[in-house]
């Protein structure tokens, strides 16, 4: 592998100039005679737009323009698209409303911007944003998604009756059904996923710039894709064509879902600069971000899981209203359908599966993919189900598992998706090890001892990424291909650059794309620089979200070395007089197997462009480009096992163990992989203890808007984690790479409930588990 | 925030001379709470008069046990204070709970107390403590001062100037933080002189901080966690919010005030 190849534990090459306060961020950009942008925003929930008044604003000091969404329309630009067609169970598309970049005649959400001001600087703008006076003549609104499906609902969009967007269902209803009514035992749970702020450490932002002399536009903005951001701008929203857009998403500090979208604040910052004739920068502060970013989950199940009786599973039936706030975001469709009940199978052998979703319009921020995206849900639920099940079964929830589990590939669900490769039993048995199970019941009688409730949990959970293939997504419904592009480019002194599809907002990038490299040529990664994140440089891509990069990312950059190579050795042996089946290159050199001879890496590349001596007809250069579709989505899984204890009088929970043991794949970086892991579990744990978003149900307003009410992990929250690997490599891509971008906040929630509610006695528990939610089901429990 | 006029006072009675001479002046302490609120526009005072520079409200002076600490002394400095921990060390690790570093090192005590934020730690310290609040003008007992939420007996330019207390035969502090805030969701000061038992509470209160009765009875036979089994507080008067009910609150109050007391015990 080499000190610095494939599997090499690498310190990241980014880090340097993250920790150091010298990354490049879009609020670090200055262009000549930029400008200052503020949104005006709702402050209702719900509310018709009678009036605008701009007068008193424009006459504010140091103010360039105030502009509004008539004006927005005049000049031709689109509404926001979603980018993925769901269709309802009677075949009928899905009923969507109109979204406009700034509202005109109805604002739907607390934040829905409506008009923008551009001033000299940033108070200037916000001041002036204060003074645009707004007559609303204010609805009824409606937060929560069961609420709005009811009858008498107030009504969001004209397009969706009844505030329903899509009535959707993946499997066979008859079979579930006809299972449930011969089972020897159902268990039957209403499983709540509440809803989250994705809060990234950068909040979003975009600086617009219309260049008039060349009638040409740039955007720097924060986004996980700048190619589908142009593109989408350009298809739909009619910003500009496409060759006269560039995008650009400098270092991105991160984004979990959230900057795949695009929002209406960079297409206005664009039109209005062109507008104002000024470069329009606009940056959120926090209480921007908390009530515009899209949310993540918000969906409410009722599920009933059937067993025979042997323990056996024969059949999972859900029934799920998904949340998806006043808008429907780019991706939000996907997020509870082919994301969310494909993987309802999680690890076991379910002979019948049926799901029905419902997705419905509220009066709060729009709601689409977040770390997981659709997989957390659904492991959340399965594994709730499955451990609850092994309670009324009186069977240990391991030996539960056990028996259900898939143990021979590739197999087959019920739900669309074929496991290409997996050993459940190998990860679940490792952090049972690892965890010490088989102690835990005297670890509990100790901790009773010193009046503490201890709980021990479990989740095996399944995810998917690298949603694939192009063709199969877009029978889906996908209006994208999801592969990637990568361009690998040899410099005359041999130095290399990346140039790729996917962009790192904290994955990693730069170390571990160079990593392949160096295992590919025995390079040093110093030598290797990875392009990425801005249309100009790179021509196409699909950007990073779904744990992607790995699996599809950098399969497509192995496309492109793998062709490099092969001219690589075609000039090497010409050079050496060998035949090119006997060249290898290893350490920085190309060599004649078996011999002495040797040429240096950087010899070959300056033979390739000074061109003075190469093999007959061969062009110059050294440099190659590749496309790769995946053939298939790839299959993370693992096992893992929280201990918590819970402190009676208080209802506070304290981890005291929490076990990882997932199945990756092939590893390149496993520092940075672990990285991963820890990362996902902060999160899972904030879902499973701390994230509760709360709207006041009658006005509308987000309670949790600041960091005084909205609880993110802290460091002295979550335990040490012990994390390890088992890995099958994938079989699908060249790597053998599966992912492990989201698989901590996927399968951590379920874990850490599970021992919550063993701990206290009662499976009446939904997240956030926050002291007083635990001291309280705590207080009505009855002892299972 | 807004645009505001930044002076930066030399002593106490300049300080008084400024904010009498700006429309709606605000004093700045520590400037933990008030900083934030400007920043998220939800406070627009058109003069700032930074009090952090006035040599005569810092220091902590222990005699004894006869304790004052200035107005300007920060969180850190309380709780990092030897003397003050020896002869009251429950108020010392009152202040190292305080918020998070940055705000220990910029949060003042005199601040705190003059905001009086109905979950902020000093009022019950203070209140238990049966401390006196000195002021430019006067001397006021915490009975009096704490007159409910975001509310206290300063007039209109009075400028706290030092808090003043006798240290007790035994004192603890007990906090239960909000989850997101970390500001105290229930937290109870005991302290005991003699067969006096004083026991205050912060943050649950729907009216500020405010004295215990029945946990001081309580305690005030057998000052001991097992002298509360049994002991309940009414939800009545307490506040209810989205991180706590009334009633988890009051269970909080009981569950606090033990280990106050324990803590008391050391």
């Amino acid at each position: 592998m080499g000190i610095e190849g494939i599997g090499a534990r690498v310190a990241r090459k980014e880090d340097r100039r993250f920790v150091t306060g010298a990354g490049r961020y879009v609020d670090d950009m200055v262009v000549p005679g930029m400008k200052h942008a503020a949104f005006v925003r709702s402050p209702h929930a719900h509310a018709r737009i009678k009036g605008i008044d701009v007068t008193a604003a424009q006459a504010m000091p140091g103010v360039i323009a105030v502009l509004g969404g008539r004006e927005l329309q005049a000049d031709g630009i689109g509404n926001l698209i979603c980018g993925w067609m769901i269709h309802s169970k009677d075949g009928s598309p899905m009923n969507m409303g109109a979204w406009s970049p700034l509202a005109t005649e109805t604002v739907r959400y607390v934040g829905d911007a409506v008009a923008i001001v551009v001033a000299e600087t940033k108070g200037q703008a916000r001041d002036a944003a204060e003074a645009v006076e707004i007559d609303y003549e204010e609805l009824p609104a409606v937060t929560e998604a069961v609420a709005a499906l009811e009858a008498g609902a107030p009504q969001i969009h004209p397009e969706a009756n009844g505030n329903l967007i899509y009535d959707w269902e993946i499997g066979e209803a008859k079979a579930v059904d006809e299972a449930i009514s011969r089972a020897a035992h159902v268990t039957r749970m209403r499983i709540v996923n509440n809803r989250l702020v994705p809060n990234a450490m950068e909040p979003r932002a975009a600086l617009g710039h219309y260049d008039k002399a060349e009638d040409h536009y740039t955007c720097w903005t924060t986004s996980q894709n700048p190619h589908v951001a142009r593109l989408v701008m350009s298809a739909f929203y009619n910003v500009a064509p496409e060759n006269k857009l560039r995008v650009i998403a400098p270092d991105v500090g991160g984004g979990f879902g959230s900057k795949i979208y695009i929002y209406p604040e960079e297409i206005v910052c664009l039109w209005a600069s062109k507008k104002s004739g000024v470069p329009v920068k606009w940056v959120a502060d926090r209480t921007e971000s908390f009530l515009t970013d899209a949310h993540g989950r918000d969906h409410v199940s009722e599920v009933q899981m059937a067993f025979d009786a042997d323990n056996r599973m024969t059949a999972l039936k859900v029934d799920t209203i998904a949340n998806f706030g006043a808008y429907m975001s780019l991706f939000s469709s996907a997020v509870p359908t082919y994301l969310y009940a494909t993987l309802l199978s999680g690890q076991y052998v379910i002979p019948a599966i049926h799901a029905n979703v419902r997705a419905v319009y509220t009066n709060t921020a729009p709601v689409d993919a977040y770390r997981g995206a659709g997989r957390p849900e659904a492991t959340y639920l399965l594994e709730r189900i499955v451990e609850t099940a092994a309670r009324e079964l009186g069977v240990p929830p391991a030996e539960l598992r056990r028996k259900n589990f898939i143990r021979e590939f590739p197999y087959q669900t019920p739900v669309i998706m074929n496991y290409d490769a997996g050993d459940y039993e190998a990860s679940l048995s490792a952090a049972m090890e690892a965890a010490d199970y088989a102690g835990f019941e005297k670890r509990r009688d100790e901790a009773k001892a010193r009046g503490k409730l201890r709980g021990i949990g479990m989740s095996c959970y399944i995810e998917a990424c690298g949603i694939a293939p192009s063709a199969a997504v877009g029978s889906l419904g996908a209006g994208v291909g999801l592969w990637e592009s990568a361009e690998v480019r040899v410099n005359a002194a041999g130095t290399i650059e990346v140039l790729t599809g996917s962009h790192s907002h904290g994955q990693g990038h730069e170390t571990t794309f160079a990593q392949l490299v160096s295992d590919r040529f025995g390079v040093g990664i110093d030598t290797v620089n990875i392009v990425h994140g801005d249309t100009d440089k790179v021509q196409m891509g699909m950007g990073t979200y779904g744990s992607r990069s790995g699996a599809v990312g950098m399969s497509a950059i192995v496309k492109a070395l793998d062709k490099v190579e092969k001219k690589a050795k075609k000039i090497a042996a010409h050079l050496m007089e060998a035949d090119e089946g006997d060249i290898v290159i290893e350490n920085g050199e190309c060599k004649v197997a078996g011999t002495d001879k040797t040429v240096p890496w950087f010899q070959v590349a300056l033979a390739a462009y000074t061109a003075h001596n190469l093999p007959e007809g061969m062009e110059p250069g050294l440099k190659e480009g590749a496309f790769y579709d995946p053939s298939n989505f790839t299959f993370p899984a693992g096992c893992y096992i929280c201990e918590v204890e819970v402190d009676p009088d208080t209802g506070k929970t304290e981890i005291v163990q929490f076990v990882a043991a997932d199945d990756f794949g092939n590893i390149i970086n496993p520092m940075i992989v672990e990285g991963q892991v820890h990362g996902g579990i902060a999160q899972g744990v904030g879902q499973a203890l701390l994230e509760g978003t709360r709207y006041d149900p009658g006005s509308g307003q987000l309670v949790t808007a600041s960091y005084m009410d909205y609880t993110m992990p802290r460091a002295d929250d979550l335990p040490s984690f012990q994390v390890s690997t088992s890995n099958t490599p994938c079989p699908g891509n060249p790597l053998g790479i599966k992912g492990c971008g989201e698989a901590g906040a996927i399968g951590s929630p379920p874990a850490v409930i599970n021992a919550i509610t063993d701990a206290i006695g009662t499976n009446d528990l939904t997240m956030p588990a926050t002291p007083q939610a635990v001291w309280s089901a705590l207080k009505s429990a009855t002892r299972h | 925030m807004y645009q505001t006029n930044y002076h930066r006072a030399s002593s106490v009675d300049d300080a008084v001379k400024l904010l009498k001479s700006s429309d709606d002046g605000k004093l700045l302490a520590g400037g933990m709470t008030l900083i934030a609120a400007m920043k998220t526009r939800l406070a627009a005072p058109s003069d700032l008069i930074d009090l952090r520079h006035v040599g005569e409200l810092k220091g902590i002076s222990v005699a004894g046990k006869e304790v004052t600490i200035a107005a300007g002394t920060t969180h850190a400095e309380v709780a990092a204070h030897g003397e003050l921990a020896r002869a009251c060390h429950a108020i010392c690790h009152l202040a190292s709970h305080i918020g998070d570093p940055h705000v220990r090192h910029m949060g003042t005590i005199g601040g705190s107390i003059a905001n009086n934020d109905p979950a902020a730690d000093y009022p019950a310290g203070l209140l238990a403590l049966g401390a006196t609040i000195v002021t430019n003008s006067r001397e006021i007992a915490a009975d009096d001062y704490f007159t409910g939420m975001f509310e206290t007996a300063l007039e209109e330019g009075e400028v706290v100037t030092a808090v003043k207390f006798t240290a007790p035969d035994q004192c603890g502090y007990a906090k239960f933080p909000n989850p997101a805030s970390r500001y105290a969701l229930t937290g109870v000061f005991v302290a005991r002189r003699g067969g006096e038992v004083r026991v205050a509470v912060t943050g649950a209160g729907d009216d500020g901080v405010f004295r215990a009765t029945a946990i001081e009875e309580a305690l005030a036979g057998s000052f001991d966690p097992s002298a509360l089994e049994g002991v309940s507080v009414s939800a009545d008067d307490l506040m209810s919010d989205i991180h706590a009910s009334a009633d988890y609150r009051a269970n909080l109050v009981v569950v606090m005030a033990k280990r106050a007391v324990a803590a008391a015990k050391g």
